[in-house]
């Protein structure tokens, strides 16, 4: 007999798609009745144009990424929305040897505390300046990336505006060490393994992580087209749980070799397990001998990690007014609102009675510790969630927020 | 009134495939079509080249890069979007299945571009034919090998003919609804694993 629902879907070799992949080859999707199908891609423009014109019924994506579909910023845009997401951190900000030299001449030290490094960039950006050098160039995967956001964010906190003082290009994730070995690249913002790659390779330094730039941040998401979740709501629901059952497993430390053995693959990931375990266990080497411990560095499942929260949304929406990649209008907030959709998700999972949130949205940055929260059903624990600035993100404060960042 | 000849790039890493393209422009008439392997150095090249029209392969990792060029690089002069004729659903998807996508310089008439989009997707598609029927003629070979190994695995371990042999991997293929050649294979290799080796 043949399974009740076919699903076509579409990730890229990122560690991040492993909830996704999981759920395929360890049969948390068949015990659903999904007959899932997975296809590797080679750019994120490929799994846009493939989702566009049916290829796939969803896919891996950035999280900003069905935003920019569906605010029209894309070309093949076709309406995507956000069901699941597919973890919560697991970037970092990497860069050379000579800027690394550069930063501790001004008093960086291996800690990853992103104000201090932030402040020694910016210090050694500004002696280049002075010396009439060129602006350091950083990449990152994609213009519509948390990527891109947090490494703006992160230098406008320390002082330093991304869009004059340093130049951001494109790379794919599996050129960056490569590219900053030869010079191309000062710096970039990407994904695990490709930091620890550059670590491993003696050419690169992580300076700062995602985890302590904001605290159990979105990154990568299920995005689904639209007219396909319209059309098979019920497919869509068992999919759901067959995630939530894989990302459960993903998160359980007793599953790590096992898990890093699946993306090891050649299909999936490729890349042999011992370069997947600073993303498994959060110990990163930094660079230079020195070795830390981040808590909550990648986060699959735990503190709530799959619930497409409005507030993920709405704060990447605000930066992409902030950075002028969109007008901030009444019907593009309307737009971003409606991109992520916690009602699918609960109406989905409800049958299993696990703990889910009651709000559809939260105020980010606003938990110092590990909390409790009310929710439907078995208990959850959310946060912390804070920003190394400080600052507070409320989504009903949204016009605030967007006024407060305003490009100097 | 002349029209002038559109520059066409095409941005591929498989040289065979792109030479292929390349003669296909040609033959239709585009004098100046350029062809990169290598996207290292591309804005530079975009910029002496001034394309109307950029077609790349979906392979390419680096498309994403290329796209964010398009739109904000000072080397593009005129704003490159993607070839999308929304009136044309069928011809964006034979694209997409061929493996092969266009972009085109803001103001280009969509007209002027299909045929070479057209041009690039039948090209692809007959690159793909070709390689897989290569790729048909190597296996063929292959398993005529595996199965002369095994025929001789036969006739020596039991001393049949040939022929006898071949009926014998014939028949057990049939029996056990499989292709000769994996039965053949299945026989070779426990024929390594058990004994020494046959004919090496």
């Amino acid at each position: 007999m043949g399974a009740e629902h076919q699903i076509t879907a579409g990730f890229m070799p990122l560690f991040d798609s492993a909830v996704l992949v999981a759920a395929g080859e360890l049969g948390f999707a068949a015990r659903e009745g999904i007959d899932l199908t997975l296809h590797r891609e080679t750019s994120w423009a490929n799994i846009r144009d493939r989702i566009a014109i049916g290829h796939f019924d969803l896919a891996h994506m950035l999280g900003p990424m069905p935003l920019a579909c569906n605010l029209g910023l894309t070309p093949l845009a076709s309406e995507t929305i956000v069901p699941f997401s597919l973890g919560l951190g697991g970037n970092c900000i990497t860069i050379s040897n000579t800027v690394w030299a550069g930063m501790a001449a001004h008093g960086a030290v291996p800690d990853l505390d992103p104000a201090r490094a932030g402040a020694a960039l910016g210090a050694f950006i500004r002696e280049r300046a002075a010396a009439s050098r060129d602006p350091l160039r950083f990449a990152v995967v994609h213009p519509h990336s948390g990527h891109n956001y947090e490494l703006r964010y992160w230098l406008a906190a320390c002082g330093v505006d991304p869009s004059r003082e340093i130049e951001i290009v494109i790379v794919p994730p599996p050129f960056m060490a490569d590219a900053l070995a030869a010079g191309r690249i000062d710096g970039y913002c990407v994904g695990e393994p490709w930091n620890s790659a550059a670590v491993a390779a003696g050419t690169g330094h992580i300076v700062t992580v995602k985890a302590l730039l904001w605290r159990n941040s979105p990154e990568k998401v299920v995005g689904v087209r639209k007219a396909w979740a319209e059309q098979a709501p019920e497919a869509l629901a068992a999919l759901l749980r067959a995630l939530h059952h894989s990302a459960r497993w993903c998160q359980n430390p007793a599953n790590r070799d096992d898990l890093a053995a699946v993306m090891a693959q050649r299909g999936f990931l490729g890349l042999p397990p011992a370069v997947q375990m600073p993303i498994l266990t959060g110990h990163l080497r930094l660079g230079g001998g020195a070795e830390l411990d981040i808590d909550d560095f990648f986060v699959p499942f735990d503190k709530a990690a799959n619930f497409p929260w409005k507030s993920h949304s709405l704060w990447f929406y605000t930066q992409m007014v902030r950075w002028g990649h969109v007008a901030h209008t009444p019907e593009n907030l309307g737009i971003a609102r409606d991109c992520y959709r916690p009602d699918l998700y609960r109406s989905a999972l409800k049958p299993l009675g696990v703990a889910l949130p009651g709000a559809n949205a939260k105020v980010e940055g606003a938990l110092k510790a590990a909390t409790p929260v009310g929710s439907a059903g078995a208990s959850l624990v959310l946060g912390p969630d804070g920003f190394f600035d400080g600052q507070i993100f409320d989504p009903d404060e949204i016009d605030a927020y967007i006024a407060s960042q305003s490009h100097r | 009134m002349i029209r002038t000849s559109l520059a066409v790039l095409v941005i591929d890493e498989n040289r065979i495939r792109a030479s292929i393209i390349e003669a296909g422009l040609r033959e239709a008439g585009h004098q100046q079509v350029t062809v990169i392997h290598d996207v290292s150095g591309i804005a530079r090249r975009i910029a002496e080249i001034e394309p109307d029209v950029i077609v790349i392969d979906l392979e390419n990792p680096n498309r994403d890069m290329l796209e964010n060029m398009f739109q904000l690089s000072r080397a593009v002069k005129r704003p490159i979007a993607m070839f999308v004729d929304r009136s044309d659903q069928a011809s964006i998807e034979a694209a997409v299945d061929a493996g092969v996508s266009a972009y085109v310089v803001d103001g280009l008439r969509q007209q002027r571009v299909k045929p070479i989009l057209d041009m690039a997707v039948s090209r692809f598609n007959a690159f793909s034919r070709m390689a897989r029927e290569l790729e048909e003629a190597r296996s063929e070979l292959e398993s005529r090998k595996v199965i002369d190994r095994a025929k001789g695995i036969l006739m020596k371990s039991r001393g049949l003919t040939e022929e006898a042999a071949y009926t014998l991997l014939r028949k057990t293929a049939m029996n056990q609804n499989r292709k000769i050649s994996d039965i053949a294979q299945s026989l070779v290799t426990a024929a390594g694993l058990l004994g020494p080796a046959e004919d090496e």
